[in-house]
């Protein structure tokens, strides 16, 4: 018996959605176990991308909920999440274009910010103290995910690849427990995806940080996650381990587009 | 009630000139995603281009005919100098470069033709009519009508015309439009064009009922809440926010004015009224709603 | 963490800005040393408006340039702060001057929270009609109630008195002075805030408001704290206009057109740097004197009569606010700051 089994870290229940009569997500149910990483895998607009915003508070179920931690919510703010520890990214890097690397990443810790408008204004101790150790927090994260030589360079001139490390990097800042990566290795080829598995796996390991990501490279899924679920057509066709997901009967069907 | 039948009904008349104003940003609008502030120099240019060369002995038609052939040729300048090098900047960008324009032309009309108020006289009196029951003014009949066959004209142009559909294209889908063999700045050329002539009969309208000078840009002003409210790429919407904004104002200044002890309460009480739209109704009566996604 | 990150602070894309400061510094020293050698004329006419209408631009700069936000309606908020600065000299005779004006900026950024609020709902472009509304419906406040000017006939305002510590400060190294120094600070505090938290929560909204939401950002409450703090800066640049500059203003003073020529502030100097402000207001207070010397200098005064001469000007802005959308979107600011750049590695170039 093992406690994650029986108080996994996130539970998702019963969660349907649907935009303008299209069924979007049907009855989804399935646990995602306290330090592991899981994949959620399956064929393009199988609702993977709207299960996570979903999850973070950017879409609300038409009905079930969400438990995290054991508390249920059945609606979840955005803010909320935020502040429940879930952070996340997203397929098209939201990143602040026109900010540089550290201000994009200090963004982060922002909503802990708590020195006030008037210590702001006037610069007073308690607000540079803060400054002081956002910043320290930020250099930690940025040398983490190797990209503290690109500090002061504004974001939108960075490749593709090195933005995906920014994100990244303004998702962990605020130390979160469960991060959702939507896509973290969309267009990069072996060499920068070897790359980012070995972060995801470092963020894992060295970090504690429960991770579910959407990921298309069966073999980066295979190797990276503890735990596989497989989405078709807004329904869980399979739910376990890498292996016993790969000879799943369904999962092959869903894949190769046989009817069912 | 008589006397509010008629404060609304000179009300509804006013907005329909609003509205043919309107209607030349909405198509510029449709075709180039922009807010054409440099609308309102351009009726001031056509119309001082008008009586100045009526003043020297041209007949109307005539003068009516140069004059549009030179927002033609204006229209072909503004594409090829503003329009192409920022066309795929931000709306606010492109809106701050016409707000520039406005003041080139407006500048430029000034220069050329001078300062001085121009009476213009279309030969139709603004003396009181009876038309049906209500004591109206003649004027604002004739500018009615004259906007109703606008519309009808325009409508037929673009709703059947090749041109006209493939400005549908472009308000859609700029890339796809491209894509099919439908050129940009043609097409810009085409509607600042007929934006220009549009320009000329609104500049003609409120001329002769105010005169040609300075203050014809201000119609601009007015033209915003026109359509915020009736949405900024459609016409009948231009015409149902024009209607609406006139009533309004016209309604505001009679009734409202007094309590709050104030001169023209209109001045400012379409820009509330649009506020109040926009809170309840972000893209208008008649807009095209925008989903965003994350 | 070692010193070189603790030192990093600001050396973002606004590092450039550094030797754009330095260089307005050194102008800045200059003026400030000004009202010893400088005549009332340059006084007058080209420092207070200069300087005034460069912290106009500070709070349009931080709406717009920070935050994101439209307002085509500055004019009306300055107006603000000129109305209540003069009724609180007036009425509040026991106010010293610093917190009346403080009182005034503040309530300017009160009403300027108030006609912030249609930011929640809507968006870009839009809104430019929600601060058009604002601009027309102050300049009909004040025109049309009396009580603002108190009862003048001529709905003018004037300051009844300026006056700081008993020194009487409305000679012209007095005004000077008065509009030098809380300039200065009020710049600094900008300075502040554009670093801050806030600051970055105001950029980050600008680039991606939805994204900043999911990251935990109050979207809402910075959107309306940006327009507080902005209407704050402008109201008081206001009171500066009309009573440092100006001596006498009415409603008028602040009409569409001065809205005009603060958007043009910001876009000429360059929306990312505060220091450009104070270029674009330069710009914008020099060019009518430049073109009327020389048409002096030329003698062309026939062929340029006044009339004439406003509307090149009108033309002029035109122009070159279309070519510096076109090509520096950036404004004079990073144009200068090129250019200063060349200048620095000039003898190292082959």
């Amino acid at each position: 018996m093992t406690a994650t089994q029986n108080d996994p870290l996130l539970r998702v229940q019963d969660i349907s959605l649907s935009f303008r009569g299209i069924r979007a997500i049907t009855e989804l149910s399935f646990g995602i176990a306290r330090g592991e990483i899981c994949s959620l895998i399956g064929p393009n607009g199988a609702g993977k991308s709207s299960l996570l915003n979903v999850i973070n508070g950017v879409y609300w179920p038409d009905s079930g909920q969400i438990l995290f931690e054991g508390q249920a919510f059945p609606r979840l703010q955005a803010r909320q999440a935020a502040r429940l520890g879930i952070a996340r990214t997203f397929q098209n890097n939201a990143l602040f274009k026109r900010l540089s690397v550290i201000d994009n990443v200090l963004t982060g810790l922002s909503r802990h910010g708590q020195a006030d408008v008037l210590a702001q204004v006037f610069r007073l101790p308690a607000a540079r103290r803060e400054d002081r150790r956002f910043r320290e927090r930020a250099e930690e994260i940025m040398e983490f995910l190797h990209i503290d030589a690109y500090r002061d360079v504004v974001v939108g001139q960075l490749p593709f690849g090195l933005q995906k490390r920014v994100e990244l990097g303004r998702a962990l800042v605020s130390r979160p427990i469960f991060l959702l990566l939507d896509e973290p290795m969309a267009g990069m080829n072996q060499a920068e995806k070897a790359d980012m598995s070995r972060f995801v796996a470092d963020i894992n390991h060295y970090l504690g940080v429960t991770v579910l990501l959407i990921e298309h490279d069966i073999g980066v899924v295979m190797n990276l996650s503890d735990h596989v679920v497989v989405l078709d057509y807004g329904r869980k066709v399979g739910d376990g381990t890498p292996a016993s997901v790969r000879e799943n009967p369904d999962v092959i069907a869903a894949y190769l587009g046989t009817k069912h | 009630m008589h006397y509010f039948l008629v404060i609304l009904t000179s009300g509804l008349l006013a907005g329909i000139m609003y509205a043919m104003v309107a209607i030349g940003f909405v198509l510029i609008y449709k075709a180039s995603g922009v807010f054409n502030f440099a609308q309102g120099s351009l009726v001031l240019f056509a119309a001082l281009s008008f009586v100045t060369l009526t003043e020297h002995g041209l007949p109307f038609w005539a003068a009516f005919l140069v004059t549009s052939l030179m927002m033609v040729v204006a229209a072909v300048i503004i594409e090829r100098l503003v329009l192409r090098p920022l066309v795929d900047r931000s709306p606010l960008t492109l809106f701050m470069a016409t707000l520039g324009l406005s003041f080139v032309i407006e500048g430029l009309a000034q220069l050329l033709m001078g300062t001085d108020v121009h009476q213009l006289d279309l030969g139709i009196d603004d003396v009181p009519t009876n038309f049906l029951g209500l004591e109206l003014s003649q004027f604002d009949l004739f500018a009615s009508a004259v906007a109703i066959v606008l519309v009808a004209v325009l409508s037929l142009v673009f709703g059947r015309t090749r041109i006209g559909i493939s400005l549908r294209g472009v308000a859609d889908d700029t890339l796809a439009a491209q894509s099919i063999g439908i050129r940009l700045p043609t097409i810009w050329r085409v509607v600042w064009s007929v934006s220009g002539v549009v320009a000329l009969v609104a500049g003609l309208l409120w001329g002769a009922r105010q005169g040609v000078q300075f203050s014809l840009t201000m119609v601009v002003l007015k033209a915003m809440p026109v359509l915020i409210i009736g949405g900024f790429s459609s016409i009948p919407g231009a015409i149902v926010g024009g209607l609406l904004v006139g009533a309004s104002e016209s309604l505001a200044d009679i009734y409202l004015g007094p309590l709050l002890a104030g001169g023209a309460v209109s001045n400012w009480f379409a820009y509330m009224l649009a506020v109040g739209f926009l809170l309840v109704r972000p893209s208008g009566l008649f807009g095209d709603r925008t989903i965003e996604r994350v | 963490m070692s010193a070189t990150t603790l030192t990093a602070t600001e050396r973002s894309p606004r590092m450039a800005i550094a030797t754009l400061r330095s260089l307005v510094w050194l102008l800045g020293s200059i003026a400030v040393l000004s009202p010893v050698f400088a005549d009332e004329y340059w006084l007058n006419s080209i420092l207070i408006p200069t300087i005034a209408m460069g912290l106009a631009g500070i709070g349009l700069n931080l709406l717009m340039g920070y935050a994101g936000l439209v307002s085509l309606g500055s004019a009306a908020f300055m107006s603000i702060g000129a109305f209540a600065t003069y009724n609180l000299l007036l009425r509040a005779t026991w106010l010293p001057l610093p917190l009346t004006l403080i009182a005034a900026g503040t309530i300017t950024g009160v009403v300027g929270v108030f006609f912030g609020l249609p930011s929640l709902r809507i968006k870009g472009f839009y809104l430019a009609a929600s601060t058009l509304g604002a601009q027309f419906f102050f300049e009909w406040l004040f025109t049309s109630f009396r009580w603002f000017s108190n009862n003048s006939l001529t709905l003018t305002i004037s300051a009844p008195r300026l006056e700081l510590f008993g020194l009487d400060l409305r000679s012209a190294p007095g005004r000077y002075l008065l509009v030098v120094i809380v300039t200065a600070i009020l710049w600094l505090l900008a300075n502040n805030i554009v670093r801050s938290r806030i600051g970055r929560d105001w950029m980050a909204i600008r680039d991606m408001d939805k994204a900043a939401a999911v990251i935990g950002i109050p979207v809402a409450g910075r959107q309306l704290l940006a327009y507080g703090i902005s209407s704050f800066y402008t109201g008081i640049a206001g009171a500066l206009f009309a009573f440092a500059y100006l001596g006498t203003a009415d409603a008028h003073s602040f009409d569409l057109d001065k809205s005009f020529e603060v958007l043009f502030i910001v876009l000429i100097g360059g929306s990312a740097s505060l220091a450009g402000n104070f270029l674009g207001a330069a710009f914008i207070v020099l060019t009518p004197i430049v073109l009327t010397r020389v048409v002096e200098w030329f003698d062309l005064a026939t062929v340029f009569d006044n009339g004439v001469l406003v509307n090149v000007e009108r033309m002029l802005f035109g122009v070159i606010i279309i070519v510096l959308l076109i090509r520096e979107p950036d404004g004079l600011a990073s144009l200068v700051e090129r250019i200063v750049a060349r200048w620095r590695v000039w003898p190292l170039r082959a």
